[in-house]
C-alpha cells in the first residue's frame, strides 16, 4: 500500500514537470511569435528626405492635389516627379537640413527622389484613382490615413520575405484592423466594394451567406445580416492586370 | 450617378481582320508581344515553348501553279462569347482564373489565380493559349521597356490575348477624369489594330452600330451572333463557340478554310 502511494507521488511531480514545461514553451512561442517574429520579418527603412506634409500644406494653394493630382491622360501622380517640386524648390528657400539635402542632393543634380511608397502594391493590381476619386467621390483618409497631417516621414517597415510595405498588411500582426486605411489588402478593397455594392451592375461583388460571415469589425456598421465578402464571378479583371 | 451605370449598354468588344488585305508581315505579332511583355525564347521556332497572343498563319489552297493562292490569318484569342458567357476554356477552369466580362464580352485571364492546370488549353479549340514552361528571361536592361500596365507572367501559369485590357482601363480612367463613363472609338483599339501597316484590324464595340466593326460585321444575334457579312465568317464556326473575332475573305477557299467542312458541305452561310 505505502509502496503505491509512494509511485503515485512520483508521478504527479513528474506530471507537474510537464504542465511546467508546456506552459513555458508556449510563454516561449508566444513571445516569440507574437513580439520576436514581426520584428526580425520587418526591416527599418528611412525616406530619403523627411518629408513636412504639415508644412507643405500650408504653404501650397489646392491641398493635397497641388502635388498628388491627375494628369490629362487620367492617371494619377501619386509621388510627385522632381519637376513639380522645382516650381518652389529650385533655390534653397529656409534652413532645414532636409530641405538643403534636398536641394544639394536631387534638384542640382536633376535626380528623382527615391521614394518609398508606403501603399505599393503588386504588379498584377490595377488600382484606377480616377475611378475612386473622381467617380466614387472618396477621401485620400479613407485608405491613406491622415498622411497629410504628418510633420516627419515615418519609418518605412519593409517585409523581408515579400518586399512589400508593411502598410499592406496593417501594423497588427494579427491582420486586425480598427480603421478603414489600417490596412491594404485585397480583402479591404472587396469590404468596401461588398458594403456599398459597387459593381457596374451592382452584384459583382456579393457577401456570404450568414453565418459565414466573421463578426464585423470595430468601425463598421450592422448593415444586415452580411458582413465578409467574396467576389462573383467575371469581377477578377476589374482590379487585376 | 448610379443610374447612369445601370442603364449602359453591355459593351461587346470585338475584331474584324480584312484577309484580303493582311500581307502576312507579322507587325501585329511584334506589336502585341512588345506591348503585353511576352517573354520570348532563345529558339523562338520551337513551338512548344515559345509564346504568341497573336499568331499569324499561312494557309494554302493546295493547288499547283496556276491556280496556287496563299492566305495569311492572324489568330488573337477569339474572346468567344459561347452561349452567355460559356466559352470553352471559362467553362473548364476549376480555379476561376479565366472568365467571361459581360460589361466588354472580354475573356479575362488572371495570373495570379492561375495553376496551371491547362486544362483551359486543351479545351481552347483555337490553340490561343499559352503555358509558360520558364520565368522570362529578359536580355540585360530590358525589363526597363516592359510595359508597367501589364503584369509579367511568371513559369507555370498560362497567357493569352487580352484585348489588350489595360488599354481599356487606362481609357477608362482617363473618360473618369474627364466625368465621362463612355469611350470614344479610338480611344480603346488593341496595339495590333494600330500596328497592322495594310488596315488590316479592325476592332470596336460589336454592339454600338455607331463603330466600324458592327458595321462591317453585321453581327446577327438571334444566330448566335453569325455575321451577315458574305464575306465574313468566323473560325470554327459551327462548333458554337460564338467568337467575337470576325474575317473577311473575298475567296471562297480561305472561308472554307475557316471550318472543317466536308466536300458536299456548303458553307454555314448558304446552310441556313
Ligand atoms: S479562343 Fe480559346 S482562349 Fe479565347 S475565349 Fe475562345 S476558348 Fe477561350
Ligand atoms: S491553366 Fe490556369 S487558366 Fe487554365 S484552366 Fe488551369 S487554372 Fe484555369
Amino acid at each position: 500500500m505505502s509502496r503505491l502511494i509512494e509511485e503515485k507521488g512520483k508521478e504527479s511531480e513528474s506530471g507537474g514537470f510537464i504542465i511546467l514545461f508546456f506552459i513555458l514553451g508556449l510563454a516561449a512561442s508566444l513571445v516569440l511569435g507574437w513580439g520576436v517574429f514581426p520584428k526580425l520579418l520587418y526591416s527599418q527603412k528611412k525616406q530619403p528626405i523627411d518629408f513636412n506634409h504639415v508644412l507643405h500644406v500650408e504653404a501650397v494653394e489646392e491641398g493635397c492635389e497641388s502635388c498628388h493630382f491627375f494628369r490629362e491622360d487620367g492617371s494619377f501622380s501619386g509621388l510627385p516627379k522632381l519637376a513639380q517640386c522645382v516650381d518652389c524648390h529650385e533655390e534653397i528657400q529656409g534652413e532645414d537640413p532636409n530641405e538643403v539635402k534636398f536641394v544639394e542632393e536631387f534638384v542640382a543634380n536633376e535626380r528623382e527622389v527615391p521614394w518609398l511608397v508606403y501603399a505599393e502594391q503588386p504588379d498584377c493590381v490595377f488600382f484606377s484613382h480616377a475611378a475612386h476619386v473622381k467617380m466614387g467621390k472618396m477621401e485620400c483618409v479613407l485608405c491613406h490615413g491622415h498622411i497629410g497631417e504628418s510633420s516627419h516621414s515615418r519609418v518605412y517597415e519593409e517585409n523581408r520575405v515579400t518586399g512589400y510595405s508593411r502598410d499592406i498588411w496593417g501594423k497588427n500582426i494579427s491582420g486586425l484592423k480598427k480603421n478603414t486605411w489600417d490596412r491594404m489588402k485585397m480583402d479591404d478593397c472587396a469590404e468596401c466594394h461588398a458594403k456599398n455594392k459597387i459593381g457596374y451592375d451592382k452584384t459583382s461583388m456579393e457577401t456570404l451567406p450568414w453565418p459565414l460571415n466573421w463578426a464585423l469589425l470595430p468601425y463598421e456598421k450592422q448593415i444586415g445580416p452580411k458582413a465578409r465578402v467574396q467576389a462573383k464571378k467575371d469581377a477578377c479583371f476589374v482590379c487585376h492586370k | 450617378m448610379k443610374k447612369e451605370v445601370k442603364n449602359e449598354k453591355a459593351k461587346k468588344y470585338g475584331m474584324v481582320i480584312d484577309l484580303d488585305k493582311c500581307t502576312g508581315c507579322g507587325a501585329c505579332m511584334v506589336a502585341c508581344m512588345s506591348e503585353n511583355n511576352v517573354p520570348f525564347k532563345e529558339d523562338e521556332s520551337n513551338k512548344l515553348d515559345s509564346i504568341a497572343w497573336m499568331r499569324v498563319y499561312k494557309l494554302t489552297n493546295g493547288k499547283p501553279f496556276p491556280e496556287a493562292d496563299i492566305c495569311y490569318l492572324p489568330r488573337p484569342c477569339m474572346h468567344c462569347e459561347g452561349h452567355n458567357g460559356h466559352a470553352p476554356c471559362v467553362s473548364v477552369c476549376p480555379a476561376t482564373a479565366t472568365d467571361y466580362n459581360h460589361e466588354t464580352g472580354i475573356v479575362s485571364q488572371i495570373y495570379t489565380r492561375c495553376f496551371g492546370c491547362r486544362y483551359c488549353m486543351v479545351a481552347c479549340p483555337y490553340h490561343a493559349r499559352y503555358f509558360n514552361w520558364w520565368d522570362p528571361v529578359w536580355p540585360e536592361g530590358m525589363e526597363k521597356y516592359l510595359n508597367p500596365d501589364v503584369s509579367p507572367r511568371m513559369r507555370g501559369v498560362v497567357e493569352k490575348c487580352s484585348f489588350c485590357f489595360h488599354r481599356y482601363q487606362t481609357a477608362m480612367n482617363k473618360a473618369y477624369v474627364e466625368g465621362r463613363r463612355k469611350l470614344e472609338e479610338d480611344e480603346y483599339q488593341t496595339s495590333c489594330a494600330q500596328a497592322c501597316p495594310a488596315d488590316a484590324i479592325t476592332f470596336g464595340d460589336l454592339n454600338d452600330p455607331a463603330h466600324a466593326v458592327h458595321q462591317i460585321a453585321k453581327p446577327d444575334l438571334k444566330h448566335g451572333g453569325r455575321s451577315s457579312n458574305p464575306n465574313a465568317f468566323r473560325l470554327l464556326e459551327r462548333l458554337g463557340t460564338n467568337p467575337k473575332v470576325y474575317y473577311l475573305s473575298s475567296r471562297e477557299w480561305v472561308r472554307r478554310a475557316g471550318d472543317n467542312y466536308l466536300k458536299k458541305d456548303k458553307t454555314v452561310k448558304k446552310l441556313h
